[in-house]
């Protein structure tokens, strides 16, 4: 057992690359979901029908599906219409789409408890229109959502493992590699596990050191 | 798309109801057990399922299966890829489950297991009679959720060979060169899976609601 984790230990660069990717992958898709989620956020609570129909039908259909199926369709489907992605881009768009529907649900039930009175007083102090949404409609809803967001962030560490299947070489599809060549298949796949929790511990911990902050703020 | 092309998407839409049934029937149960073990602060072991739930949901299911898959056999236990997925489906969801218990057994009063003892009530017959009946029904809109988060992680276990609903729409866009119209129909199965268990969730409420007037 030992001898198998010390093919691992030599191979480490692999691994870790593949784990750096896992790690730009949902760092860059918890950026870009959450800004698009905050956009259609705004679509969700809208007052018009037309605005309200489509981001409700697009949120709902995200939730319908598995992510996996979601990647295929941006990978396979969209060059038949012209849009042609290498798989690392595919993959990435895949996470922000799928996980933006998920984020926008989040903020609009924030959003939609939060009390009149704060906007109200936004209005007071003549903001209006995207600045008070900006400065007053999103902070205490984000905070607000702070421990459920860092739920989805796992979520979305773990959807990336789904990208293996695309050959985008992140975490799991190097230690697939490493296995698949020197069959190592307990130590590499460990491995690799014990990395996936130790990001997912960390964003934990930060979803907790920011909780710490927001509940000072308030 | 054919109507044989059809047909493999229903069989596909069979393995993943399927298998995802059998990692319910055992991951319920199972996430109870873990969950009680933990409450009742049995000593090493709910040190044990801690570390286990914690490690358990920070592991993509992709990766759960291909470690059952190609490690067991590695260390003596020969495994085929539908059991593999059995147990790698049902590893991940128990670990979600028992959190859903445990929320559950941690919100229930304790003044009314006081009461039970008081009443002569042995530890087994008191879950059985006071505390089971009325966590089950907190923790069905949970477990339901769960079992639709399943249903959407499900895909992962094609990296074995099990061709799921997700894999035979691949497999017929491979074949046709149009990925779309399989990829549309799996999208519409899945959603009527998903469906199906919100919908039982839902009746069951309504006969609750019926029987006890709540739910």
């Amino acid at each position: 057992m030992s001898h198998e984790f010390a093919i691992v230990w030599a191979h480490k660069d692999r691994l870790l690359g593949g784990f750096a990717n896992t790690i730009l992958l949902s760092l860059l898709a918890t950026a870009a979901a959450l800004a698009l989620a905050s956009a259609i956020a705004i679509a969700l609570m809208s007052h018009r029908r037309a605005v309200r129909a489509p981001a409700r039908g697009f949120v709902d259909g995200m939730r319908c599906i598995p992510f996996l199926l979601l990647a295929y369709i941006v990978y396979y489907a969209l060059p038949s219409l012209g849009i042609r992605l290498n798989n690392w881009t595919a993959g990435l768009c895949a996470l922000v789409i799928y996980n933006a529907a998920y984020m926008a649900e989040i903020l609009r039930g924030a959003w939609a408890s939060l009390p009149r009175e704060h906007i109200d007083a936004g209005l007071a102090f003549g903001f209006s229109g995207l600045k008070l949404y900006r400065r007053i409609v999103l902070p205490p809803i984000v905070l607000a959502c702070v421990p459920v967001m860092g739920n989805q962030i796992i979520q979305i560490i773990k959807d990336s493992a789904f990208l293996t299947i695309i050959a985008v070489p992140e975490l799991t599809h190097e230690a697939s590699a490493i296995q698949s060549m020197y069959y190592v298949p307990f130590a590499a796949f460990v491995s690799a596990v014990a990395l996936y929790w130790l990001l997912c511990r960390l964003v934990e911990l930060a979803v907790a050191a920011v909780e710490h902050r927001a509940r000072a703020r308030r | 798309m054919t109507a044989y092309d059809y047909l493999s998407l229903l069989q596909g839409a069979a393995v993943t109801v399927s298998l995802s049934l059998v990692g319910i029937i055992i991951g319920v149960p199972l996430g109870l057990v873990l969950a009680l073990a933990r409450w009742s602060e049995v000593p090493a072991l709910a040190r044990a399922v801690a570390a286990y739930v914690s490690v358990l949901r920070a592991t993509p299911l992709v990766t759960l299966a291909l470690l059952v898959f190609f490690a067991l056999p590695n260390v003596g236990v020969p495994i085929d890829p539908v059991p593999a997925a059995i147990v790698s489906i049902t590893m991940n969801t128990a670990a979600f489950n028992c959190e859903i218990w445990r929320a559950a057994l941690n919100d229930f009063p304790r003044t009314q297991l006081d009461a039970a003892t008081a009443v002569g009530m042995t530890p087994g017959l008191a879950f059985r009679r006071i505390v089971f009946p009325q966590i089950w029904r907190i923790s069905l809109p949970g477990l339901v959720n769960e079992m639709t988060l399943l249903i959407k992680s499900s895909p992962a276990i094609a990296v074995v060979g099990i061709v799921d609903i997700t894999r035979a729409a691949v497999r017929i866009g491979a074949q046709t060169y149009e990925p779309l119209p399989p990829f549309l129909t799996a999208t519409a199965l899945y959603f009527l899976v998903v469906l199906g268990f919100v919908r039982a969730q839902r009746s069951i409420e309504v006969h609750l609601d019926r029987k006890f007037g709540f739910a």
